[in-house]
């Protein structure tokens, strides 16, 4: 096929896709296509699609491709879903995020160092909200669990990968300026 | 983009400027219920005395940082052994300050009693602007949103609760009871064996019956591993529970990757 040819099937799977879809996802079904092939057509959809101006846009999230409204539009389609923004995090949750997604895998006494205070609530609310996950255990005296970010955390962030965090030094000379 | 976002961020804080009047008319309270920790705590005193993180005027925020916690034990504010381990901590750094130092020792050995406290400042600092960043990226990624899931009429997902598994499996386990009494003693099996186990069978069918999992067991010692097993792959995130209908049987499902 030819990358004028991807275009539109790229399209379509990435619309029906329930989570962002990844390269390697589509190169499975779009069998026996070249790789670099599917890039380009999957390049060259998302800047036509975004240069539309529309009311969607194509983005890359969570190292897939995603189909989402533009955050302009955000309370019209409110209020067509009637839905409410998400309850938001607590200060003490965010922090402890923050850490865990800088640090990770870390394990919960190696997060109380860092933060001076005790996070066992928070981890818990990160836990139920899906934005951290176990990552197995540390090979240490009692085996404490190590817990890192999940997929949902960068999808929750708008984050293609962890490399997107903004660096921790750049927050160094808050203090001193 | 940044528009929109950008207001949003203003409503909030309009928001929560009108939650810290409401609770205004006690000023003390606000302040001290500001405090995560008590490095937030430090970095306030820190910052309202205008001096320099790297160079704290031990004896002079160790007393400030005193009078704050006695105000909270005035107000009735349970003050947390942190804040309690942290007054420690600087009341040592201030006695090792006031030591004098010994005059035959090299200048570069003689170590800076504060050092440790200022580097655990400056990583708190750090991470507290991260979370700020991940706040801000969080409004923003809230005013987007994604094709609705299309609703699967003849299946629809449920997701059961531990509770609900729990339910199966003591179901389970009184029928086997009523079945026989008598238990053969089996080979020990591990725990890491079992869940070995259930992954192999999910490799092969990606759906297994809880209860027909459970109804696998030869004993009750082995029905429990496979019910603590289960618990421990929900935690890896391996599998996740599905419910076709209300008090329907669970279905054990693996997640994608």
């Amino acid at each position: 096929m030819t990358v004028e040819e991807l275009i539109p099937i790229i399209e379509s799977l990435i619309y029906v896709s329930e989570e962002p879809i990844s390269a390697k996802q589509l190169a499975a079904i779009l069998e026996g296509e070249s790789v670099d092939d599917i890039q380009t057509a999957t390049d060259q959809l998302a800047e036509e699609f975004n240069s539309r101006g529309g009311g969607l846009e194509l983005r890359q999230l969570a190292g897939g491709y995603r189909i989402t409204t533009r955050p302009e539009f955000s309370e019209y389609v409110r209020r067509y879903l009637k839905s409410q923004p998400s309850a938001r995090l607590s200060l003490a949750a965010l922090e402890t995020l923050a850490v865990i997604a800088y640090k990770q895998p870390i394990t919960i006494p190696e997060i109380l160092e860092i933060r001076g205070v005790t996070s066992t609530s928070a981890i818990k609310t990160l836990l139920d909200r899906r934005l951290i996950v176990a990552k197995g255990h540390k090979q240490v005296v009692g085996r404490p669990m190590l817990y890192g970010t999940s997929k949902d955390f960068l999808i929750h962030f708008g984050l293609n990968d962890l490399s997107e965090l903004p660096n921790l030094e750049d927050f160094e000379d808050l203090m001193t300026s | 983009m940044k528009e929109a976002s950008s207001q949003e961020i203003e409503q909030n804080a309009a928001h929560e400027s009108q939650a810290e009047f409401a609770e205004s008319t006690d000023q003390y309270k606000v302040k001290l219920s500001m405090f995560e920790g008590p490095l937030d705590l430090l970095l306030y005193l820190i910052r309202k005395e205008e001096v320099s993180i790297y160079d704290i005027p031990i004896a002079r925020i160790t007393e400030q940082y005193l009078e704050y916690l006695r105000a909270m034990q005035e107000l009735d504010i349970g003050v947390a052994g942190e804040f309690l381990v942290m007054a420690a901590t600087l009341i040592h750094i201030k006695t090792q300050m006031l030591l004098p130092r010994d005059p035959d020792a090299p200048e570069e050995e003689i170590e800076d009693p504060r050092n440790e406290l200022v580097y655990q400042l400056l990583e708190h600092q750090k991470f507290k602007g991260a979370a700020n960043v991940l706040h801000q990226r969080a409004m923003m990624e809230a005013a987007t949103f994604t094709r609705p899931m299309d609703g699967d009429e003849e299946n629809p997902e449920v997701a059961a609760t531990l509770f609900q598994l729990f339910e199966v499996f003591k179901e389970v386990m009184d029928r086997r009871k009523a079945i026989s009494e008598i238990e053969i003693a089996r080979d020990e099996m591990t725990m890491a064996e079992k869940i070995a186990e259930i992954k192999l069978m999910l490799n092969s069918s990606n759906e297994i019956s809880a209860r027909a999992l459970f109804e696998r067991a030869q004993s009750r010692r082995e029905m429990v591993l496979i019910f603590l097993s289960v618990l421990e792959l929900v935690k890896e995130l391996v599998i996740r529970f599905r419910q076709s209908r209300t008090f329907g049987d669970i279905v054990i499902v693996k997640r994608d990757s």
